[in-house]
C-alpha cells in the first residue's frame, strides 16, 4: 500500500529473522508520514548479495517521542525511514 | 520485543553516550577504504557490510570499535563468498 504525506501508519510488529532496517523501538508504534523519498533496492536482500530487487518506497515517519519512550511528560518527536512494507494503514 | 545488538534505541543505560572525537589510525583510513573499493566493484555492498555487523557474536561487538566492527564483517562475508578462504587472514597475519 502506497502512503502519502499526512497519513497515519503503523510500523508492523512483526518479526524478522534477517536484516532488516526496522528499529525494534519503532515496531508497533503509530506516526505520521511527513516525507516520501524515493525508492531504494531493498537491503533484507541486498545484505545475501542479492539485487534488492524490486526497489521498495521509503518514507519519513514522525512519531511523538511519547509513543516510542517513556518521556515523563517531556515532548520531543522521532522521526525514522521506514520502508513501506514496513507500514499499515492506522487512519 | 526481542533486540539483536546493533538495535539499541531504548536501551536502559545510565551512561552518557561518549561523543568524544579521536585521530583515526592509519589502518582505519585504510579500512574505510577498502570498503569503497569492494563496493565499487561489485564485490561487496554496504547492506552486507552491516548484515557482517550485525552476525557478530554479541560480545566481541561490544568489545570492538567501529572499525573492528568493519574488519570483521569484512573478512566475514568475504570468506562466505569465497573470495577469502577460512582463515586466510589470520595465517598471513601469523606467516
Amino acid at each position: 500500500m502506497t502512503f502519502g504525506i499526512g497519513d497515519r501508519v503503523r510500523v508492523s510488529g512483526r518479526r524478522h529473522a534477517g536484516h532488516h532496517r526496522t528499529p525494534g523501538y519503532l515496531k508497533d508504534r503509530r506516526g505520521t508520514v511527513v516525507r516520501v523519498h524515493a525508492t531504494f533496492p531493498n537491503p533484507e536482500t541486498r545484505a545475501y548479495g542479492a539485487s534488492g530487487l524490486p526497489e521498495q518506497r521509503l518514507y519519513l515517519v514522525d512519531f511523538a517521542a511519547s509513543e516510542v519512550w517513556d518521556t515523563d511528560g517531556i515532548d520531543g518527536r522521532v522521526l525514522a525511514d521506514i520502508f513501506e512494507h514496513w507500514l499499515e494503514d492506522s487512519a | 520485543m526481542e533486540h539483536v545488538v546493533h538495535d539499541r534505541g531504548g536501551w536502559p543505560d545510565d551512561t552518557p553516550i561518549d561523543r568524544a572525537e579521536h585521530e583515526l589510525a592509519e589502518w582505519e583510513l585504510l579500512m574505510d577504504a577498502l570498503v569503497g573499493t569492494l563496493g565499487a566493484r561489485g564485490v561487496m555492498n554496504v547492506d552486507e557490510l552491516r548484515r557482517g555487523i550485525e552476525e557478530m557474536p554479541p560480545v566481541s561487538y561490544e568489545a570492538a570499535s567501529y572499525y573492528e566492527r568493519w574488519l570483521f564483517s569484512v573478512e566475514h562475508v568475504l570468506t562466505e563468498k569465497g573470495v577469502l578462504a577460512p582463515g586466510e587472514i589470520d595465517a598471513r597475519v601469523s606467516a
